[in-house]
């Protein structure tokens, strides 16, 4: 009989009733406004990459998974996470198949090749997101104004190149150039407490990230407000820095992992080439998270104070 | 039997370049063209099959304790050759080659035959480790080239052949391609190999 054998197995012994599914799922329904927003403002072609994102890092993972006889888990939600959050990390007039290449990309040499599920360094979507910025420069930088469909730059782009601001509303709403998914800030953030509300995302993370960023753009002179609204940095905060499989485990590590994200992106967006940074920031923190994740292990039978 | 052995070590089973995983500086660096590629298997293929000769030649006049320095002063001769002759006959290929001529000096691969056979086997048997050598470190080379020209730029050779409808994928033709070509290109070898293995 099954149920008279012993099990031993390590710790943890306590489970809550939380699943990989419901927690991937639990994002998918957090970044459904930010999507609404983007079709909302791009028009249909922007759903279309989506779908084209999604379909194509669905099938990714199943071939992959097929060819090196694991057990086929695309039910579980994770590639659809990746399609989806590389779709909203797109120019929303890239064209479809260069989304596809870019997800078939996040999926097969982002995640699978280090096995699956949990064993990725990096971000997949950002990985693909980085491929594709490497891979095709021009279409990757070229914005869509939601206004009126031609060409514009981002507010980011603006203020680097010609030193225009974007007035604030605008940037919370998202009526401006950008990525399909990170130019509502107001979606994000609905999103963003959905996550909070059920625990699926620690606020260290998104804190000291915008933190750090409010601060530092603070003591250079600039506006914080409008560098915490403007480009991906809402969507890498909540989004992204706090993917489970590529963020520090411990507490004390979270906090170094977004200080140091935000230090990075400040670093670039006003120094660097590049007029936005959130994507290397958080792929250039990813690397390092083992590393954090080793000098922060906290003490197994307690600490001993200090002068105590 | 011995000298067809010694030839085809370094088409597959201990080829350099995916299976010793040796050589990688200009396998990496230079791997941006058919051309590119094509000349520096070349002339790592000049340097490697003379120095095995000469070091061949002269193993047991070579003092142990320096035999490491004897190594480079002979190859080092040959690096000196090919790089005058390809900027004499070359000169394009030359200027887009630039350091990694020289750099063949220390090239794994012909230190470590050097080191591994030649220093250790007659003449002709050294000849045909070099050729096998030479041959194995110059197709992986043109096959890595070929792979990262075609998708960064539609062509082979500098031909087009993808027409204009394709967009070049401009990642693999930088230096972050050639590592991609590179792990893709080894991941598919390794399953070739084990293929072979279980057979």
């Amino acid at each position: 009989m099954e149920k008279e054998k012993l099990l031993i197995t390590s710790s943890p012994h306590i489970k809550d009733d939380d699943t990989v599914e419901k927690i991937m799922y639990g994002v998918i329904i957090a970044l459904i406004p930010a999507s609404v927003m983007g079709v909302y403002y791009f028009g249909l072609h922007a759903l279309l990459l989506i779908i084209a994102s999604i379909a194509a890092a669905v099938v990714t993972e199943a071939v992959f998974q097929k060819f090196r006889n694991y057990p086929v888990t695309i039910t579980d939600g994770s590639a659809v996470i990746t399609g989806l959050l590389l779709a909203l990390n797109l120019p929303p007039g890239l064209p479809v198949w260069m989304a596809i290449v870019g997800s078939v990309f996040a999926i097969a040499l982002g995640k699978q090749v280090f096995g699956g599920l949990g064993h990725n360094p990096f971000n997949p979507a950002l990985i693909g997101r980085a491929f594709l910025v490497a891979s095709f420069p021009v279409h990757m930088t070229t914005w869509i104004s939601p206004v009126d469909g031609t060409t514009t730059a981002t507010p980011l782009g603006l203020m680097k190149l010609q030193g225009v601001s974007t007035d604030y509303m605008s940037l919370f709403l998202g009526k401006i150039g950008g990525c399909i998914g990170e130019t509502s800030a107001l979606a994000i953030l609905i999103g963003a407490a959905y996550l909070l509300y059920k625990g699926y995302i620690d606020w260290r993370i998104p804190l000291s990230y915008l933190g750090t960023v409010a601060v530092l753009t603070t003591v250079f002179g600039q506006d914080p407000i409008f560098h915490l609204f403007a480009g991906g940095l809402m969507l890498g905060a909540f989004f992204m820095a706090t993917d489970m499989v590529t963020s520090p485990i411990t507490k004390k590590g979270r906090w170094i992992f977004g200080i140091g994200a935000g230090i990075l992106v400040v670093v670039i967006r006003l120094w660097g080439g590049y007029p936005e940074g959130v994507s290397y920031s958080i792929l250039l923190m990813n690397g390092v998270t083992p590393l954090i994740n080793r000098y922060t292990r906290p003490r197994v039978f307690g600490e001993v104070k200090n002068n105590g | 039997m011995t000298l067809l052995k010694d030839l085809t070590r370094g088409l597959w089973r201990e080829n350099p370049i995916f299976r010793l995983l040796i050589g990688m500086c200009p396998t990496l660096a230079v791997t941006n063209a058919a051309i590119n590629g094509l000349a520096m298997g070349l002339a790592t293929s000049f340097v490697l099959i003379c120095s095995s000769i000469i070091i061949s030649l002269i193993k047991n006049f070579i003092p142990s304790k320096v035999r490491i320095p004897c190594f480079i002063i002979v190859i080092a001769t040959f690096v000196t050759i090919a790089d005058l002759v390809l900027a004499a006959f070359f000169p394009d290929i030359h200027a887009v080659l630039g350091l990694f001529v020289p750099l063949i000096v220390v090239n794994c691969v012909i230190l470590g035959r050097a080191e591994a056979f030649a220093s250790k086997n007659p003449v002709h048997r050294s000849i045909f480790d070099a050729l096998g050598m030479s041959i194995g470190f110059t197709w992986a080379l043109l096959l890595i080239s070929i792979v990262r020209e075609i998708l960064g730029m539609g062509s082979v050779f500098g031909i087009n052949i993808l027409g204009k409808a394709f967009t070049p994928f401009l990642i693999m033709v930088l230096p972050p391609g050639a590592f991609l070509a590179m792990g893709v290109l080894l991941g598919i070898m390794n399953t070739i190999q084990d293929k072979l293995a279980t057979r």
